[in-house]
């Protein structure tokens, strides 16, 4: 799960790591009394799920509060579109009215699971304000990395290898390995799956602050952190999306025209990749998972239905402890009580096929019955054409 | 011959009494699979679906000589579960539950460092020696004792390319489930070190998925001191950068992890990778051939 700029330095401050005086605001009006209230140069950041925000024109300098009125009027509504926004952009609802730092030394600090050797891997460099993609490409040697031992947590040596590596002023020392110490128990504390501080600044006035914070949190751990879930933003993703998870069905939109409903993520993926290997494009991924009872089955052809570039629908069930027979009848009544329009190609294999290829044959509706994976994504595709 | 589970194979179930727990345990139990024990904490004393449950895995251990464990339990107490069979002197944990928070799975992989112990999992259909043992919940049907190790990240897409190898006549060894997680406690170079010496396995089926980089490793493995015929095929060439799909580890990250790159690493070391998932049985026989 996502958050935004401001809460993710709300939660930086929490855990007693430095930030810039700010607020946040959603009218313009507000931007000015908040630029009055910090009483320097500030700085006005849209805040939405994606980074890349100066290059769109999402941040700017204001040097007085009528100019932070007139900035945030600019930004508050506009629609960004950054390299990770997708051409379709992100709409502005919200600014960050910040303290426009007077910028030293830019740094970078990040905290990831390290999947390859299970633990927390805290990541530092003296490239602050790059992505750390690029510099890990281009110069690995300017990388400092410490790996957590889980059953001792974060350590002050490490701590303090991070600090030194960074060439810290001595006067920040102490600060700096602080900071480090605290972020890292912000990460264990609130099972987060990233946390980056890109830039992690040195002003001119020698203080170290978060200039810029992002925090993803685990999937899997939301059930037990109420409160970060409290801060989720549905206007960040996408509708069908949001809609899926409601009903719990595991599903990502795509562009194609080929809607696909499968069991198992695995084999989703795979319907995917051989419908555009016979000539057309998938239009989602959906895992109905191991209980595709007729309800389940309703409520995937609803979500995936309401996606209007799709022209026909490829349902591919492995059926192993999920009788195909089962499922069968879920779509039939799906169908029927959806009058739904487009060809459905049906490829059920495993338990029960036979059954099941009788109910659909028997149904009144009409429904391709295919022979195996093959069959099935030739004639999905053969259906759009 | 097979590898990590046979007919000699004594399992404990935790998360017996619970309902996947008791509807995989009836279903193993016709399979074959010798379950000897179920653990759920406070039911210790009862017969459930004819086995002894008892309150800990240590005490399962001691009265029934159970080696390995398959753990059906909700995802929060999972990770606890694995660490409580390690402790006991489990010498092969199985974990199915999904769902599991990563940072408990980061603390139960420590954990489990040093022991004489092996994690199947999380989040996986489990491992199945056809016609021997079966510890998951794969359909046993479609599965034919025989020659091909299977090794894979996916659920029903392993059922899938099992299909098309009975079908082909090769028949399995062993097929792994690794699970779906970006922490797992078995990777595909320590499956294939396992095939390596196991007579049974002429030749591996490698299925794969975009994120993180054990598909490379097993690449660079197979490349420097694997001989037998590899056929992989890697799912989610078409999935977009950035989205989780569906599988908590099935994720291009900063770039990474994506199937091209795969591909390629494992063709360059030798690997045969089948284009299209309806293939992967064919592809076999072929590469078997030659």
């Amino acid at each position: 799960m996502k958050i935004h700029e401001y809460q993710a330095k709300e939660l930086l401050r929490k855990f007693g790591i430095p930030i810039p005086e700010g607020e946040v605001v959603e009218n313009p009006s507000d931007a000015a009394e908040a630029a009055g209230k910090i009483g320097k140069k500030v700085v006005v950041k849209a805040q939405i799920h994606a980074g890349g925000r100066g290059k769109g024109g999402g941040i700017k300098l204001a040097d007085s509060k009528e100019d932070a009125e007139m900035r945030a009027s600019e930004i508050i509504g506009m629609n960004l579109v950054t390299h990770q926004t997708g051409p379709e952009g992100k709409l502005v609802r919200k600014v960050l009215i910040e303290e426009a730092l007077q910028v030293d030394k830019e740094l970078y600090l990040g905290m990831v699971i390290d999947r390859e050797n299970s633990r927390v891997a805290v990541i530092a460099s003296q490239e602050g304000g790059m992505e750390i993609e690029v510099v890990a490409a281009e110069s690995p040697e300017k990388i400092i990395r410490v790996s957590v031992d889980p059953r001792v947590g974060m350590q002050p040596f490490q701590a303090r290898k991070i600090a030194f590596g960074l060439n810290l002023p001595k006067k920040l020392m102490r600060e700096g390995t602080r900071f480090i110490l605290n972020l890292y128990k912000l990460f264990i504390n609130l099972d987060a799956s990233l946390a980056e501080i890109n830039p992690l600044v040195i002003t001119k006035d020698e203080r170290l602050l978060a200039a810029d914070a992002k925090i993803n949190f685990d999937d899997n751990s939301l059930y037990r952190h109420e409160d970060i879930l409290q801060l989720r933003d549905v206007n960040e993703e996408e509708p069908t999306e949001v809609k899926a998870s409601e009903h719990k069905l595991s599903y990502v939109k795509l562009d194609g025209n080929v809607g696909c409903m499968v069991n198992g993520a695995g084999l989703a993926m795979a319907t995917m990749d051989i419908i555009k290997l016979h000539g057309s494009m998938p239009a989602n991924f959906l895992d109905v998972g191991g209980a595709a009872s007729s309800e389940r089955v309703e409520q995937a052809f609803r979500i995936l239905m309401s996606d209007e570039n799709v022209k026909a629908v490829l349902i591919n069930i492995f059926g192993g402890i999920v009788r195909c027979d089962r499922v069968a009848n879920g779509v039939v009544e799906a169908a029927k009580r959806l009058d739904i329009r487009v060809p459905i190609v049906v490829r059920l294999a495993g338990t029960n096929s036979e059954i099941a290829a009788e109910i659909l044959k028997n149904s009144g509706l009409t429904f391709t019955v295919a022979k195996d994976l093959d069959d099935a994504a030739k004639k999905a595709v053969e259906a759009v054409k | 011959m097979s590898i990590l589970v046979d007919d000699k194979t004594r399992v404990v179930v935790q998360g017996i009494t619970g309902s996947e727990g008791t509807f995989h345990s009836k279903k193993m139990i016709e399979y074959g699979t010798k379950i000897v024990a179920g653990v759920t904490p406070g039911k210790g004393g009862q017969v459930h679906e004819g086995v002894p449950v008892f309150n800990t895995v240590e005490e399962a251990v001691r009265e029934t000589d159970a080696d390995t464990s398959a753990i059906f339990v909700p995802p929060p107490f999972a990770a606890d579960a694995i660490m409580e069979a390690a402790d006991a002197g489990i010498k092969l944990i199985v974990c199915i539950s999904e769902g599991i928070p990563t940072l408990d799975m980061v603390k139960a992989i420590t954990f489990i460092q040093g022991k004489d112990v092996r994690l199947i999992g999380p989040n996986c259909p489990g491992i199945i020696t056809p016609g021997k043992c079966k510890i998951g919940i794969m359909p046993g049907l479609i599965h034919e004792p025989g020659k091909i190790g299977v090794i894979s990240r996916s659920g029903t897409l392993t059922y899938e390319a099992v299909d098309q190898l009975t079908k082909e006549g090769l028949g399995e060894s062993t097929c792994i489930g690794l699970g779906g997680d970006p922490i797992i406690g078995t990777r595909f170079v320590d499956a294939l070190r396992l095939f390596k010496d196991d007579p049974q396995t002429e030749g591996v089926v490698m299925i794969g998925e975009i994120g993180g980089s054990d598909e490379e490793k097993a690449a660079e493995y197979i490349k420097n001191e694997f001989n037998k015929p590899v056929v992989a095929f890697i799912a989610g060439r078409t999935a977009p950068p950035g989205k989780r799909m569906g599988h908590a580890g099935a994720i291009i990250a900063g770039g990474k992890g994506t199937a091209k790159e795969k591909i390629e690493t494992l063709r360059s070391c030798g690997v045969t990778v089948a284009e299209s998932p309806a293939e992967i049985g064919k592809t076999m026989k072929k590469v078997l051939k030659q």
